[in-house]
């Protein structure tokens, strides 16, 4: 049994602060593909082709009949637990500061033997178990030996916390709360047990409706914050950003425009001044901060997620400055990604495709309502993924993009939507 | 129908050089190499100029080679190898030294395994020790092959209900050995009692079932029996001896070891059957692989490793001499010197040379090699009987 | 023994000699009417579907630092209409066709001209909606005297000392709600007594429901339309006398520019 986690205690402010030491983090190419599987909440080990054989550790030529045709292929997991160790001793520095630290080596019915990180609801070897690969701390996918049935606190697992960035007992900056979005997404941060949740709102003259009503939750505190102007961010930053540990950063000006459809730059500019270049003043004020607090104790700053758009893989022409003001933020988010990558914050990146709102109101449906969108944010963060395409659009869309990009072009341009 | 190998006739292998060990030294490779090599030239009375042939053994040369090395000393070898093997390198130093100098390829190889040892050498070469550790052990933070060993005997363990004094046993009859040995890093005995109290690394695995790393060397000469006689160099001969690489792919965990592929042949090779064995200096990395040695080289059957060190003392003087040394559970473990350490052991032996170690009535000696976890298992078998010249 | 018959007199020399020992010895004292530029302080806002107006933005370009190690400067953004400004012409439909409509061509000439400031601050105080009438014109006329014409018509609420952003926009379900010009109080002005132009304290000419009167926002339309200016966002009306104030408000030179944010001063004599 898990013992469910309590609410820490208040740090003792003497103290330095500690400093974030990283899992090892390197991987070779091929061996990226668990990663790549693991930033959406999969675990996939390559398959032969030809003979069938599963490939474990990733290998470019099959272990049994030398073919180089090997796919990446999901994988349920299911094995026998052959053997568990306490590590209490490491010369590595991530390790030795989180002693004593459970391994297991697992045969799995899919064929290959694996090391991997313990639960600590693992019973003693033989006990069957299910692997499944979550991204640790360097952001690469490792391994997990997890009970076939897990207790009902057994996310508290102090080794599963260091792959996922719950929101229980964190404090969240959530950047817009005057839409529905926003407010949908407070709501879920309170009911996952966040303690603090500072919600951001500009222009406090243009009443949006709905703040009034999530500035009565007593989590909430509601902080002026105007991604347009620079000081409005670096001040919030000086007087909270200290203690943020999550950063969701859903603030956005979406229009209905492509090139010809509205002359002048002004729409376009008002988008990426918010969707592009309002991620980079936040992220160049409140990076810093999250970084130097990456291992502070049980509810360390883990996570920045942003609000992207399916329209950023490929752009959608009816929306086509939005569609290129998110992608310029999708790449900037990579950046941000690696920047953060050092000290061991997540960067969660969502693609949803159209929302149930204002902007989208001549979308035909599926949209994703705003209490769904939500529900993912809360979800990628209790899960500890990268990239998430939330709703049957984004999911369809992404299939067509991975399938072949320049088709999707294509029926974008036929509006083929 | 397997092809009739060659016999290893007319090879000697000779000049037991040990280069004593350093828990850590400032200097690269190159520095214990010297030594070595200067040592087996003051030795032997063989030239520097005449040794023509090279085989070396190191982890820590980069981003020098062995070509690089010959350069550094000085030296104009016609054959050349690297094997850098680890635990295996001994056994297949001395296999492929010996073919040159049965071909005519080389007449006077020098064999050298020697590494030196940084404070940090431990966590860089881990790192970069092999794409699978990179990408499927060292993630998991398990300080090097410790948590895989502590697998390979927590499975042993249940499997065949070995105890942890059995793997006590060992690891206290070495230090034993390891008292009488100049060259050894422990320097104080053991008792069974400090073995079972030890703090765990990784359990099973405790304290005393790890070896410690240093910096050093081993070394040795392969020549023809008949230069060793000119040379006036006491030496052994090679009755038989095997490799295997990755044996036993399918199983999940290590429980055979690659020597019980070929070991018929080996014994085979030299006409005799365990039993003649007067001593075996077994890899100890950790205590369960030594006593899988015993199982899988035919001195008792799988699962039958418990009872055995039970039934028997691996002391010099005891009833199966083994490890008589001390091993490098005792000795140290000066990198991929540690793939030697066993061969130079058993020269000494058979040339009188082991002082108050020496084994009674010793004439053939079992050397065996295991190295190179490159994942969850060592994928380097090997195995030597050495003997004394007819 | 009226103004204008002893500058009449006087030469120009000592005219303007007089009014630089006056500034220098505060007899004329200089009162800025101008709001600081802020990111914060509000701009219009029109329906999201319109094109806005850039609220003020300023970004350092170097600070003392390695960006410039021994200077300090910054780059800013801004709308024609952000912060106190002035409203040329050319920017309402009205006024487009008119000779000399931008603040580039606009005769000089006007950019220091005489303000009457008609006091409405207790009528704005009780209903943030209230409009200037004609009643209130008169009036002022009757304390102060005819307002003469090319001067400045200002209409002061006290509306700066809203401080509160929130307070100054003054929004609800139902839009703006801010004070202004009557649509009749406009035509007035500009066919009955031909002012330069009419200024507020509030963030448009218009009252802030302007929209609904008829001709939608009639200040801007009859003002411009008959060639007048506009000056909004203004401070510190309280500070000057109702009538005799010079004020010096030239908007930037933009070429064919609408308007542009700019410092209107306003010369007050000690005696008056």
């Amino acid at each position: 049994m898990t013992m469910p986690m309590m609410h820490p205690k208040r740090k003792n402010p003497v103290l330095r602060t500690q400093q974030m030491n990283l899992p090892p983090g390197a991987r070779g190419r091929v061996a990226l593909g668990i990663t790549t599987a693991a930033a959406e909440g999969r675990f996939e080990l390559q398959t032969c082709a030809d003979c069938g054989a599963v490939q474990y550790p990733p290998r470019e030529t099959c272990h049994k009949c030398l073919s180089p045709r090997l796919n990446w292929r999901e994988q349920g997991g299911e094995g026998l637990l052959l053997g568990s160790t306490t590590l209490h001793h490491s010369n590595d520095l991530f390790f030795r500061e989180r002693l004593p630290w459970q391994l297991g080596l697992v045969h799995l019915d899919a064929g290959p033997t694996v090391m991997v990180h313990l639960h600590g609801e693992v019973g003693a070897a033989p006990a069957r178990v299910r692997v499944g690969a979550r991204l640790d701390r360097a952001g690469q996918a490792v391994l997990i030996g997890f009970p076939n049935e897990g207790s009902a606190h057994m996310a508290d697992d102090k080794m599963l916390r260091e792959m996922t960035s719950d929101p229980k007992f964190r404090k969240v900056l959530v950047t817009d709360g005057k839409t529905e979005v926003g407010q949908a997404i407070v709501r879920a941060l309170v009911k996952a047990g966040a303690d603090i949740v500072w919600v951001g709102h500009a222009e406090p003259w243009k009443k949006m409706g709905g703040l009034d009503d999530i500035s009565a939750l007593p989590q909430v505190t509601l902080v002026p914050l105007d991604l347009t102007n620079g000081r409005s961010v670096t001040e919030l930053a000086g007087a909270i950003g200290g203690k943020v540990d999550i950063v969701i950063n859903n603030a956005e000006v979406h229009r209905n425009f492509g090139i010809a459809s509205r002359r002048g730059t002004d729409v376009a500019k008002a988008e990426m001044d918010i969707n592009y270049f309002g991620l980079l003043r936040l992220a160049q004020e409140f990076g810093p901060a999250l970084k130097g607090r990456s291992a502070d104790g049980a509810t360390n700053a883990t996570a920045w997620v942003n609000l992207l758009s399916i329209y950023a893989l490929s752009n959608f022409p009816p929306h086509g400055t939005f569609s290129a003001s998110k992608a310029a933020a999708h790449s900037l988010a990579q950046c941000l990604r690696a920047e953060m990558r050092p000290a061991g914050i997540r960067v969660i990146n969502l693609f949803p495709g159209p929302i149930d709102d204002e902007w989208n109101q001549q979308m035909p449906p599926p949209k994703l309502a705003p209490a769904t969108l939500a529900s993912a944010i809360v979800k990628a963060l209790r899960d500890g993924v990268e990239d998430i395409y939330p709703g049957d659009v984004a999911e369809e869309w992404l299939e067509r993009w991975r399938d072949n990009p320049k088709v999707l072009e294509r029926e974008l341009a036929h509006g083929g939507g | 129908m397997a092809r009739q190998r060659l016999s290893y006739a007319g090879v000697a292998v000779a000049v037991p050089v040990t280069v004593p060990y350093v828990r850590y030294s400032t200097h690269s490779a190159h520095w214990f190499i010297g030594h070595a090599i200067d040592a087996l030239v003051k030795a032997s009375g063989v030239g520097k100029d005449q040794i023509d042939g090279l085989c070396l053994s190191s982890f820590s040369l980069a981003p020098d080679t062995a070509v690089g090395v010959t350069q550094h000393m000085g030296l104009s070898p016609r054959w050349l190898d690297h094997v850098p093997t680890g635990g295996a390198s001994g056994v297949m130093c001395l296999r492929r030294a010996a073919r040159a100098v049965q071909s005519g390829d080389a007449d006077v190889v020098a064999c050298v395994a020697a590494d030196t040892n940084h404070i940090d050498s431990f966590r860089q070469t881990l790192g970069s020790f092999s794409n699978f550790a990179r990408d499927a052990t060292y993630p998991y933070g398990s300080g090097g092959p410790n948590s895989i060993f502590a697998f390979i005997t927590a499975n042993y363990m249940r499997s065949f209900g070995a105890k942890r004094e059995d793997f006590g046993r060992i690891a206290v009859d070495q230090r034993s050995n390891a008292l009488k040995n100049p060259n050894a890093m422990f320097k104080k005995p053991l008792t069974l009692d400090e073995y079972m109290a030890a703090r765990p690394i990784s359990d099973p695995i405790h304290l005393f079932d790890c070896v410690m790393p240093c910096a050093g060397a081993e070394a040795f000469l392969v020549m023809s029996q008949e230069r060793a006689r000119e040379l006036g160099l006491p030496h052994a001969v090679i009755r038989g001896a095997i490799e295997r690489h990755n044996a036993y792919s399918e199983d999940p965990v290590m429980v055979l070891g690659g020597w019980r592929v070929d070991r018929d042949d080996l014994y085979a090779q030299a006409g005799v059957r365990s039993a003649d064995i007067d001593f075996v200096q077994t890899y100890d990395d950790y205590p369960v692989i030594a006593m899988m040695q015993f199982e899988d080289l035919g001195f008792c059957e799988k699962g039958e490793g418990p009872a055995f060190v039970r039934s028997h003392s691996l002391t010099c003087d005891g009833s199966f001499p083994s490890n008589t040394s001390g091993g490098q559970l005792s000795a140290g473990q000066a990198g991929a010197a540690g793939g030697f350490l066993g061969m130079t052991e058993t020269l000494r032996q058979l040339t009188d040379t082991a002082g108050s170690r020496a084994v009674a009535h010793a004439h053939l000696g079992l050397v065996a090699g295991f190295g190179m976890v490159t994942y969850d298992r060592c994928l380097c078998t090997g195995a030597v009987i050495l003997g004394r010249p007819a | 023994m009226t103004p204008t018959t002893n500058s009449e007199l006087m030469s120009t020399a000592a005219i303007l000699g007089g009014l630089v020992q006056a500034l220098a010895s505060n007899r004329i004292r200089v009162i800025d009417l101008t709001q600081t530029l802020t990111p914060e302080f509000p701009q219009i806002a029109l329906p999201p579907e319109m094109g806005q107006c850039w609220p003020f933005r300023i970004e350092e370009v170097s600070k003392y630092d390695e960006r410039g190690p021994s200077w300090y400067w910054n780059n800013f953004s801004c709308g024609e209409h952000t912060g106190t400004h002035f409203d040329a012409p050319i920017h309402w439909i009205s006024g487009r066709n008119l000779a000399n409509n931008s603040v580039d061509t606009i005769p000089v000439q006007h950019f220091v001209a005489p303000a009457c400031v008609i006091d409405c601050t207790s009528e704005a105080s009780a209903n943030p909606d209230y409009l200037l009438t004609i009643a209130d014109i008169e009036r002022h006329e009757a304390n102060h005297g005819r307002i003469p014409k090319g001067a400045w018509a200002l209409m002061r609420t006290d509306w700066s000392k809203r401080h509160d952003p929130e307070a100054y926009q003054n929004f609800d379900e139902t839009g703006q709600h801010t004070p202004g010009p009557g649509t009749e109080a406009v035509r007035f002005l500009v066919e009955q007594r031909e002012v330069l132009g009419f200024g507020s304290e509030a963030i448009g000419t218009d009252a802030g429901q302007g929209y609904h009167l008829r001709p939608p926002y009639p200040c801007h339309y009859s003002m411009h339309g008959a060639g007048g200016y506009g000056l909004q966002c203004l401070t510190n009306l309280d500070l000057l006398p109702p009538t005799g104030a010079v004020l010096i408000c030239p908007p930037l030179k933009i070429e064919k520019g609408s308007g542009s944010p700019l410092r209107v001063l306003a010369l007050v004599g000690q005696d008056t």
